[in-house]
Parts: structure tokens; sequence; C-alpha cells
């Protein structure tokens, strides 16, 4: 359960990235998850609504974005999506390879939401 | 519609520290195991092992992480070698601060080899680096041989993979060949040990990689 944790640590970047006083409020929170990164996406979810429900960001929602992982065969030269954790260029079976993606778990942007005054 | 750009790592507060203590461990010219597995997969008996085979010939340290209580450090008291235990309270994994907390209570000068025995759990400590040189990996034969396809993360990100209980091999559904199989898909620069903290089967083997992993000092 370390979700909570990693929500934790979102909020706090997200309030560090915000204009001072008064807060606006939050639509949504953009992150890249790579599929490596063994983050349960629901449990975040879940930890994040929970944590920011007594805060001005109550009701902002996660935008996941899931990060396939990619690999650089250092052989042949071929880029492809690593499947089912075989971790072997599918072109020449070398296992000498960098990997390029799959292990992301960053905030990427905040989405404001839009402010409409109504006039009574 | 207004969008605020942030593009920072969730967890640059962790990597930062980590970073920190790497800077620490390199200065000393020290050696940082962070050991992870399951629970109950062996780490404190491997620990214990080691310390007999290797602790005349290196100098040893150990940061001791649990959820609850201080017994695998009691377990250790006997050897008279430097142990610090973290209780996380509930937390699933080590964090770089709790390290670095606790490397306050080492003379790092009079220490060759540190070994971080981390929370047992597969999933959560591969997302937090402590700043150690290597994470092996270690797992038991009576979880069977797919574990390694179930935590890919873990077994790609350690540098060694050590396989405990192989005395258990003749009782328990584990086909020694299948697991090493599936480690080494994930991860084909894995080195892997097979041993038993019972029988002392593979810890000469296991040690002496481990020996000669440290720097010799001048």
């Amino acid at each position: 359960m370390h979700e909570l944790s990693i929500a934790q640590n979102i909020l706090e970047i997200v309030q560090q990235s915000l204009p001072p006083e008064p807060a606006p409020p939050v639509k949504c929170v953009r992150l890249k998850i790579g599929e490596m990164a063994g983050v349960v996406t629901d449990s975040l979810e879940f930890c994040f609504s929970v944590l920011i429900s007594d805060t001005t960001m109550g009701g902002a929602k996660l935008e996941i974005e899931s990060v396939p992982v990619m690999a650089n065969c250092k052989t042949c030269g071929n880029d492809f999506r690593v499947e089912d954790y075989v971790f072997a260029c599918p072109s020449c079976s070398s296992s000498d390879l960098e990997v390029l993606s799959g292990r992301e778990l960053q905030v990427v942007e905040v989405e404001l939401a839009d402010e409409k005054v109504e006039v009574a | 519609m207004s969008v605020i750009t942030i593009e920072r790592k969730v967890l640059e507060k962790n990597d930062t520290l980590a970073a920190q203590n790497r800077e620490l461990f390199s200065g000393h010219r020290l050696f940082v195991v962070n050991m992870v597995s399951s629970p109950g997969s062996g780490k404190t008996s491997l620990l214990e092992r080691t310390i007999e085979h290797l602790g005349s010939k290196k100098r040893l340290a150990v940061i001791e992480g649990d959820v609850q209580t201080d017994y695998d450090a009691q377990r250790l008291a006997r050897y008279h070698i430097p142990v610090v235990q973290i209780v996380t309270n509930g937390g699933c994994h080590l964090e770089a601060n709790l390290v670095k907390n606790a490397l306050t209570n080492f003379d790092l000068k009079s220490v060759d080899l540190l070994i971080i025995e981390n929370v047992g759990n597969l999933v959560c400590p591969a997302n937090y680096d402590l700043g150690e040189t290597m994470k092996v990996v270690l797992m038991s034969t009576t979880e069977g041989d797919d574990k390694p396809l179930k935590y890919p993360a873990m077994f790609r990100n350690s540098g060694a993979l050590v396989i405990n209980k192989v005395d258990l091999l003749p009782y328990v559904n584990c086909h020694l060949e299948d697991l090493k199989q599936n480690a080494l898909q994930i991860n084909p620069s894995l080195k892997i040990f097979e041993t038993s903290c019972t029988t002392r089967a593979g810890i000469s083997q296991w040690c002496d990689w481990l020996a000669q992993k440290v720097p010799v000092h001048p």
C-alpha cells in the first residue's frame, strides 16, 4: 500500500505548483505512470480522493496516462515494446537492451476548473 | 480552461535524499546492499549466515527494516556488529530519509559492507531508491517458480537473486530451472545463487561473491 505515500507526494507537488491563496479550484491532475512502476491506479485514485476531500482540491480527478515498457536493442538498434516482461529483442533475440520507458511516475500538469461567476 | 505545467517526478524528494545517501556511501567506499523479498523468505537468516561467514573478513553493519517489533535486530545482537532497527509502524517499505536518519547511528569509517534489510514486500520497495549500490532480491523455493513473473519490477531492478530454502525442493512444487528461466527472462544479467540457510548449502558462494564486491580499503 505505498499508493497512499505516492498520493501524498502528488498532493504536495501540486500544492507547491498552484498560485498563492486563494488557491484556484483544480479540475484534474494529469500523471504519467509506467507499466512497470508498480502502482495500482485504482488504489492511487482512491487514496488521492481521500487525501484531498478536506482541501480546496476536493473533487479533483486524477487522469493517468499509462506508459508502455519500451526498449532499444543495443545489438541491432531495434526499438520495441516489451510484452509480458520478456526482455529480449523480437528481431535478433539479443538481451543487451536499454529500457527506454515504463518506470515513469510523474506529475505532468494540473487543469484548473473554469470559474463561472453566476450573476443572480 | 487553464493548465499549469508541472513535469515533476512524484518521488523526487526520495530520489534527492537517496542521491545524498549514495554520495555518502561512495565517500566512505562502502558497498551497500538493499535486500528485498516477501515476508518469510529468509532475509534475516541469510544475514545471520552472511555475518557468520564474512564477519571476520569484512566490517559489516546492518539496517533492519520492519513494520513492527525489533525481533530481527535482537536476533543479530549476538554477532556484536553495528545494527540499527527502523520500525516503519505500518509502512510497507523503507524510504531514503529513514535510511539517512539511521546512518547517523553508524561510524561509517569503520564499515565496509552495509546490508539494509527492507520490509518484506516485493512491490513497494521497488519504487524507493535508498542510495544502495545494489538491490539483491531473495526468494524461497516454497514461494513457487512463477514469482519473478508476478513481481517483474523487483527482479528487473536487482543485481542478484538468492534462491533460498533449496533443501526443501523435494517437498515443494517449485522447479528450479523454470524459476531461473523466468528470472533471467526479466533480467538476463541477474547473478543467481542457490542457498539453504539451514544446511548452509551455497552460502560460501554467495558470501565469496559479495566479499569481492566490497572495495578493498588501502
